[in-house]
């Protein structure tokens, strides 16, 4: 389903290690099934002609793993960024997470990435997965092999892609693509639109399922902090699981407000979520207040880009002002 | 062995929920989960609930005890109450098995009295599978997924459910339904175990074996330079020790209610970065050691303290939740889990 | 008097500088307000992280309202407008949460309107009078 083919990206790491631009790659590694894509760091062009994958399941953003993998040995180190992932990828290097030189990023181009979870709701068990045009081939243990249209497998994040154009990168394969008119804000619109014991109900009922297993803001490239208030025991709402619907809340309203500004929308929290929580929504509520309070503001789109939360206008609105915004809305 | 048609399991439930609380795996849109049966709630044919059923007996928050502060006095107040009777029914053999894990831990002297509490008033109908999927390795764990334990033990056919008590406690469940279900032979029930016995074979993690593993192997597999690469994209969250039907771990914390203390336990996760900290801090200074800890106590330390007893059920939730999709069968298969064919 | 009135638990964030004048003024010039306000003194309306306002709401407070100098004249230029900015994305997002959005308010109060100060006060107690008890951010472990 990937315009560019696996081998494409499999000799451009080799040549940069052969060459020795680069002394490792980080990229996908093969799993059991062909959906389970894991992130690793390739040394040897043995090792990536073994286990490199690049399919409709590599969907992990890298740029948070080279905060910690540049600061390993003097040597740099190939990423592979998708066009989402390059905004990431910005939004770090504007605060000053990782260091330049020691990266050779390589935008490959992507035409959107499967939810697993999407085929399991079609069988329940998958085996092995084929690309075959526009169409996704699952050989399963006992509906035989089905054909679905990839199309209808993508996950969210992909259907509302908000941009196929690479923001940042060394060298680019392929052709790069354009800033998509996204319908990304609508499900926010939709929520706008409810009353307030509607949306009460809706996210009552989706945080309930909340389990604090911390994947959100682990998997998060804006969460970057060394020690997260919510892991520090010298502060007061340190917890390891939540107690009950307040602290689920305060959990999420506060991932959420720390990354006010800086989330490129990147859509990771929500793809790897246990349970299945929206918390893309949320994230998404603040980028679409900020658009509209205070001018469309991309994160990560513009090296050095100062965030609308660290900035201000003298004839900005006023709070209550910005909350009836919603009336209007309604 | 009783037997009661497909249709009439309504009759079944309500039965059981007139003299206690029944849980059962409910589809919701985000997968099967235990909810509490009432009326119009229908039994999931999915093969696993998202979250594990070690919630019933080891939720994720649990009070233990409240402390009341007046001048210099400190009243201590226990709030245990005695749990009321509950069965869990549609327990797979997975889940089943891994109540006799956490026995293993909460029950061994001196007894967890909050578990032992909820454990002894909880009867566990478990359900064969029939259609177990690619992520299953329940057989690497000599787990029998066609013919589970459990007090009462179910069959699903195409068109009954077949009953049979296999404790003290299963039988009264089942004596007690005596109206609503009829007598049989396991004739059915031994054709269906055969055709599943059959599918199992046939599953791509089959031949995963753990004899590699087991008791008084820590030197063996502690310092496998492995570990490093296993565990250099882990995330450090703390999905699949939570969603795992085996994972013991727990904190003991105090909540400042600010007119009295509440002391809590909630789980924890070996993955965390302030799991078992101490004053001189975390112990396992760098994700490689959290991530050896989960697996080595999985596949060594627990067998060394449990008879050989491996402290994984093969159920694979780890294998479908896992965000960067790094899991025990991966390790196993890097650390030496040869195949047995 | 009924002796089970509802009293709510009104948590007001004051900066040093204006603000918590202010109601020094409104004490000075005899101005009633209810007794139902706390006051928490802060160097500046900008020391206000979103998580006090949580946790004023988690220990039981029934309504939070956030007074600083008035936009201009913050005694370090510009914390309050950081402020407004930070409170309006807040509230908004706990209004999309289906909280109710009367229990939370910024008001500009400089040292000299005492008068304003009571107002304010006034008139926010009983608009979270008029709404109850706080349901929707509570945490029951900390209710008596």
């Amino acid at each position: 389903m990937q315009e560019i083919k696996r081998e494409i990206l499999i000799n451009k790491a080799k040549d940069l290690l052969a060459d020795g631009t680069v002394d490792r790659v980080l990229g996908w590694k093969a799993g059991e099934f062909d959906y389970d894509v894991t992130p690793a760091v390739f040394n040897s062009a043995d090792e990536i002609e073994g286990d490199f994958v690049w399919n409709g399941f590599c969907g992990a953003n890298f740029s948070k793993y080279l905060v910690k993998e540049t600061l390993k040995g003097d040597g740099k180190v190939l990423v592979f960024l998708k066009p989402c992932d390059t905004y990431s990828f910005n939004q770090l290097l504007t605060e000053h997470r990782f260091d330049r030189e020691k990266v050779y990023a390589v935008g490959v181009p992507c035409n959107g990435m499967v939810d697993v979870n999407k085929i399991k709701e079609e069988t329940d068990s998958v085996v092995s997965i084929d690309f075959d045009g526009g169409n996704t081939v699952v050989h399963t243990l006992y509906d035989g092999d089905l054909s679905l249209p990839t199309e209808k497998l993508l996950s969210e994040r992909c259907v509302n892609c908000k941009s196929k154009k690479h923001v940042a990168y060394d060298e680019l394969l392929g052709e790069d693509g354009e800033v998509c008119d996204s319908g990304r804000f609508d499900e926010v619109a939709r929520l706008e639109k409810m009353t307030p014991d509607e949306r009460f109900e809706f996210w009552q009922n989706e945080l309930s399922r909340c389990i604090r297993c911390n994947a959100c803001r682990d998997v998060c490239p804006a969460c970057t902090c060394e020690k997260c208030v919510f892991d520090n025991p010298e502060s007061p709402v340190e917890n390891k699981a939540p107690a009950n619907s307040f602290e689920e809340k305060m959990f999420h309203i506060i991932r959420a407000f720390h990354v006010v500004g800086r989330c490129t929308d990147c859509g990771e929290c929500s793809r790897v979520c246990p349970q299945h929580i929206p918390l893309h929504l949320l994230n998404r509520k603040f980028i679409k207040d900020i658009d509209e309070l205070y001018g469309e503001y991309q994160a990560g789109s513009v090296l050095g880009n100062r965030a609308p939360i660290v900035d201000y206008k003298l004839d900005d609105a006023e709070p209550s002002e910005a909350v009836e915004r919603g009336d209007e809305n309604a | 062995m009783r037997k009661i048609s497909l249709d009439k399991l309504n009759q079944l439930f309500s039965k059981i929920a007139e003299t206690q609380t029944l849980y059962m795996p409910v589809d919701t849109k985000t997968g099967a989960r235990y909810e509490k049966w009432e009326e119009g709630k229908e039994l999931s044919d999915a093969l696993n609930t998202v979250r594990s059923a070690k919630d019933f007996f080891f939720p994720q928050t649990e009070n233990l005890m409240d402390f009341k502060m007046e001048g210099k006095n400190i009243e201590i107040i226990d709030t245990r109450n005695e749990a009321e009777d509950f069965v869990i029914f549609g327990v797979r053999a997975c889940d089943v098995k891994s109540f006799e894990i956490l026995d293993r831990v909460f029950l061994a002297d001196p007894a967890d009295s909050y578990y032992e509490n909820r454990r002894n008033h909880g009867t566990i109908v478990s359900m064969a599978c029939t259609r177990p999927v690619e992520t299953c390795f329940c057989q690497t764990f000599d787990i029998d997924a066609a013919s589970p334990e459990g007090d009462v033990v179910c069959h699903k056919t195409d068109d009954a459910l077949y009953l049979e008590a296999k404790s003290d406690k299963g039988e009264a469940l089942l004596n007690s339904l005596n109206d609503v279900t009829e007598d049989t032979d396991g004739s059915a029930v031994d054709e269906q175990v055969k055709t599943v016995h059959e599918r199992m074979s046939r599953l791509p993690l089959a031949s995963l074996s753990a004899d590699a593993f087991g008791a008084d192997k820590t030197k063996e597999f502690f310092d496998r330079p492995e570990w490093a690469e296993l565990s250099q994209s882990c995330l450090g969250c703390g999905t699949c020790t939570f969603v795992c039907p085996t994972c013991q771990c727990y904190d003991i914390k105090d909540f400042n209610t600010g007119h009295g203390v509440k002391r809590f336990r909630c789980w924890d996760s070996c993955m965390y970065s302030n799991f078992t900290k101490m004053s001189a801090g975390q112990p396992r200074l760098t994700q490689v050691e959290r991530f050896r800890q989960r697996f080595m106590h999985k596949l060594v330390y627990y067998p060394t303290n449990n008879d050989g007893l491996f402290s994984c059920v093969g159920c694979g939730r780890c294998l479908s939740k896992c965000p960067i999709q790094m899991n025990i069968v991966k390790v196993m298969k890097k650390l030496g889990g040869k195949s047995n064919d | 008097m009924q002796v089970n009135e509802y009293k709510p638990l009104i948590v007001a964030f004051c900066c040093n500088w204006c603000s918590y004048a202010g109601a020094d003024l409104a004490g000075n010039n005899r101005l009633n307000y209810p007794a139902d306000v706390k006051i928490i003194r802060v160097p500046c309306s900008c020391r206000v992280n979103p998580m006090f306002i949580l946790r004023a709401f988690q220990r039981g407070a029934d309504g939070v309202i956030l007074c600083g100098c008035h936009p201009g004249d913050c005694h370090y230029t510009s914390g309050n407008y950081y402020t407004r900015r930070r409170m309006s994305l807040l509230f908004s997002m706990l209004d999309y949460l289906g909280i109710e959005r009367e229990r939370t308010r910024v008001e500009w109060v400089s040292a000299a309107e005492g008068a304003k100060f009571a107002a304010t006060m006034n008139d926010f107690v009983e608009k979270v009078t008029a709404l109850g008890e706080n349901k929707r951010l509570e945490d029951l472990r900390c209710k008596k």
